[in-house]
């Protein structure tokens, strides 16, 4: 029997896209939104996560290399496929093109987005705090990024739970994948708008 | 009566060999009710003379039961991809363009080469083994009930429209197509096929198997036959599933 290597290799692509990406994501904006409440609560929630045990190794095996095994993979399937929305112009279609479009710039938003922040903690340039953000996002044309950036990987995220629950043989039915439809739509709205309060409330 | 004959006008991409480049010509065939699109390129046939009243190589084309049930004769006709027995003139808009399926590779003008779907059927083993070197009897007996579910996916004919129609069916890629997803679950659903189920399932899930499917589900939505692919490909995502966590974990190997 062959070893199935890249059956593996996609299932677990596709698991960690939801554990622990997808959680990650939502976590951080959920965090993120304490921005909201002000920026002393913004500085306490994010504290509390600062002072994690362990920070590197949670940072490394619970972020750092998930996200690097599923963008490279990411990548390389996004550019197999030979989209085709012209000709086909089908709802699910489009939402297939526009995952692979999502997830190419989900990659270059938060490769930016870590240099400018996390990085330049690490190096000692900056301090995590209110007014990181708020300086970055002092700046038009960087809050339109962020903004776009968020969408997308939010969007990303909500989709990729549709896919995630085919991918696994839960929704099979074209009834079942249409109600997961329905409520991953509604896991982007609810998550975008977390998210883009929390980059709203930097301003 | 010659100038007010009614015509139908064709715009068909041509490839003289496998490697030369396609061109498109135009040709004017006389018009009869009820036409085809078989019926307008045996017209040509009978008289390969393009619209600029050149004498060209005639059309070819491949075609057999004209029923819609051998798939042979699958074209792109007007950007669709669909046979051209069953697609009438009277429901086309004019003039009408002819292209080959180009997710295959082009023999010449609008014949293509399948083999890789047949190819692939050997790979998923899309057959029920019933040779023995004895008789080995009648086999289970299948519910009425589920043996009109199974027609349904026994209908599926190979014609390709849905590789066609598949972003992720490309020479970048060696995804096998939808079909190929959906043809083990039938084999497996028949009660002598579910005997080998488990090898239909590891086929499966080689490389270009089930994982090449990235769920735009535009085969669905093109099936001449209606075929509920995208249910099958999610049944075979969890089938593959189960049998990987069985192969991993050792458990019922037999099955
Ligand atoms: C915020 C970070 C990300 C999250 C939360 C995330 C989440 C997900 C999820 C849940 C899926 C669905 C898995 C499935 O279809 O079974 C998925 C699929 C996918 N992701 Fe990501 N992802 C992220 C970043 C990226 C990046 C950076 C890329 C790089 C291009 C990428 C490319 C892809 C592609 C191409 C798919 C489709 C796979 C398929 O349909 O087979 N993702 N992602
Ligand atoms: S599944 Fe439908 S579209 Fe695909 S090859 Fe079979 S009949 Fe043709
Ligand atoms: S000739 Fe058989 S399907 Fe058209």
């Amino acid at each position: 029997m062959a070893e199935h290597r890249e059956f593996v290799w996609r299932r677990l692509h596709s698991l960690l896209g939801v554990i622990p990406i997808g959680i990650f994501l939502v976590q951080h904006l959920v965090v993120n939104h304490f921005a909201v409440y002000g920026e002393e609560s913004f500085n306490a929630a994010a504290g509390v996560l600062e002072s994690l045990p362990f920070l590197l190794a949670l940072e490394i095996f619970v972020i750092y290399l998930p996200i690097l095994f599923h963008a490279i993979l990411g990548v390389y399937i996004a550019f197999t496929a030979r989209n085709n929305t012209v000709k086909y112009s089908f709802f699910r279609n489009w939402l297939f093109y526009l995952q692979r479009i999502t997830g190419v710039f989900t990659l270059i938003f938060i490769a930016w987005h870590v240099w400018e922040t996390r990085v330049q903690i690490g190096l000692g340039n900056e301090e995590l705090s209110f007014g990181l953000m708020e300086n970055i996002l002092s700046n038009p044309i960087m809050l339109w990024f962020y903004i776009v950036g968020v969408l997308a990987a939010v969007f990303h995220f909500s989709n990729g739970l549709w896919g995630f629950m085919v991918h696994w043989g839960f929704a099979q039915s074209p009834k079942s994948q249409k109600i997961v439809t329905y409520v991953t739509l509604a896991v982007f709205l609810v998550v975008s708008f977390i998210g883009i309060r929390a980059l709203l409330a930097f301003v | 009566m010659a100038e007010n004959q009614k015509t139908v006008t064709f715009i068909i991409t041509r490839q003289d060999s496998p490697d030369s480049a396609p061109y498109k010509e135009t040709f004017h065939v006389p018009y009869r009710r009820n036409m085809n699109i078989i019926s307008g390129l045996m017209e040509i046939q009978k008289n390969p003379v393009n619209a600029k009243g050149e004498n060209v190589s005639p059309v070819q084309w491949e075609m057999n039961c004209l029923e819609e049930v051998c798939g042979a004769c699958s074209m792109v006709i007007n950007g669709t991809a669909r046979q051209s027995c069953s697609t009438l003139v009277d429901e086309l808009e004019q003039p009408i363009h002819l292209a080959p399926m180009d997710t295959f590779p082009v023999v010449r003008d609008l014949v293509i080469d399948r083999s890789r779907m047949f190819d692939a059927l050997k790979r998923i083993k899309a057959w029920i083994p019933i040779d023995g070197t004895y008789d080995l009897g009648p086999g289970p007996r299948m519910p009425e009930k589920k043996r009109q579910w199974a027609y349904e996916l026994s209908k599926c004919m190979t014609c390709g429209v849905c590789l066609e129609s598949c972003p992720n069916v490309n020479d970048k890629s060696d995804f096998i197509g939808p079909a190929l997803l959906s043809l083990p679950r039938l084999y497996n659903a028949h009660p002598t096929g579910a005997m080998n189920k488990s090898e239909r399932l590891n086929a499966l899930m080689e490389d270009g198997g089930i994982t090449g499917c990235g769920n735009s589900q535009n085969c669905v939505q093109v099936c001449p036959k209606g075929i509920p692919l995208t249910t099958s490909i999610a049944a075979m995502n969890r089938a593959t599933n189960i049998q990987a966590f069985k192969n991993f974990f050792g458990s019922d190997n037999a099955h």
